[in-house]
């Protein structure tokens, strides 16, 4: 069984799973957004204070911030003991790719070439986490969602707002990835 | 008590799941903006479509959550600028750091502690967008 699930996964398994994910949630009475726990922080930080956004009974929103830690104890248990032995499996497109950007393809879940503090406190890598961090804060509030929100729970229920959104995800994806990559890569 | 562990639990689940799909994988998200494989269409494709039938389901069954309430969905406000720029705004960074919110505190938790500065970052703009919301179109 624990053999089973160390293999990666395939693609129609994750998407079974987390449609799963979205149904126990709504089970509990909650629904599948996870974005939302980043106005939830800012509120405990005290960021109701200045803002009337932040000013909001964000004790409402605790067992979001538990799914939040528990995703991060799940994080924890899969790069501990559910790894598989093989290297990801990247299509010979995408390395070829992103060679010609410099970023080499290692088999990790994520370059380990970006992933590291060294990189991080370069001037360019420092704009990469912080502003894209910045750019995933900012975006998903103004949109009202993110992943979980917008494409997983959102299109379930057949809204059109979420359709608009992921079309702009894509927008956005496809404009970092074919014409920003090759002025900072 | 029970009330709190369910939703750690179920967390954990999402974590694990979100590991092993490899849908936090920057690699696999820039395959996927890049149109080179169908893994990521094919996890968020299944996704949508079982969950398309699972919310059909519950709302023609009058399902009722665990503590007997009646499960109502809440529609989208109906606008489309905000999520039109916003998404957009949520792209560019998803694809730069190749993570979107979820798998961003995953990777955390596998030990990329590099993805605190993301975190901060994120914070930052969810901070700055509760700022300027007034003044933004929506």
């Amino acid at each position: 069984m624990l053999e089973l699930i160390k293999q990666p996964w395939p693609w129609y398994t994750s998407g079974l799973a987390i449609s799963f994910i979205m149904v126990i949630l709504i089970f509990f009475g909650k629904s599948f957004g996870f974005s939302s726990n980043l106005r939830t922080m800012c509120s405990m930080l005290g960021a109701g204070k200045w803002v009337s956004f932040f000013n909001f009974d964000w004790k409402a929103q605790r067992w979001n911030l538990l799914f939040l830690i528990g995703s991060v104890i799940g994080g924890f248990i899969s790069a501990n003991w559910l790894q598989s032995e093989a290297p990801l499996n990247l299509s010979q497109a995408t390395i070829d790719d992103l060679q010609k950007l410099n970023i080499p393809f290692d088999g990790n879940i994520v370059p380990s070439a970006l992933f590291n503090w060294d990189f991080v406190a370069t001037g360019k890598g420092l704009l990469i986490f912080l502003g894209g961090g910045f750019l995933i804060g900012f975006g998903t509030r103004y949109a009202g969602g993110c992943t979980s929100g917008h494409a997983i729970s959102g299109l379930s229920n057949l809204q059109v707002p979420s359709l608009i959104a992921v079309i702009g995800f894509f927008i956005g994806g496809l404009a970092m990835t074919h014409l920003i990559f090759p002025l900072i890569f | 008590m029970m009330k709190s562990v369910k939703y750690i639990l179920a967390g954990i689940l999402f974590g694990i799941i979100m590991s092993k799909s490899e849908a936090i994988s920057w690699y696999r998200i820039q395959e996927m903006f890049r149109f080179q494989s169908f893994h990521m269409f094919g996890i968020i494709g299944t996704a949508v479509i079982t969950g398309v039938i699972a919310v059909w389901l519950m709302k023609k069954m009058k399902s009722r959550d665990v503590e007997g309430n009646p499960i109502s969905f809440t529609d989208k406000q109906k606008a489309w600028r905000r999520y039109l720029f916003g998404g957009t705004i949520f792209g560019l960074g998803w694809a730069l750091t190749g993570a979107c919110p979820g798998p961003v505190f995953v990777l955390l938790g596998q030990g990329y502690l590099v993805m605190i500065v993301v975190i901060s970052g994120s914070l930052l703009g969810t901070f700055v967008y509760g700022l300027l919301k007034n003044r933004l179109p929506h």
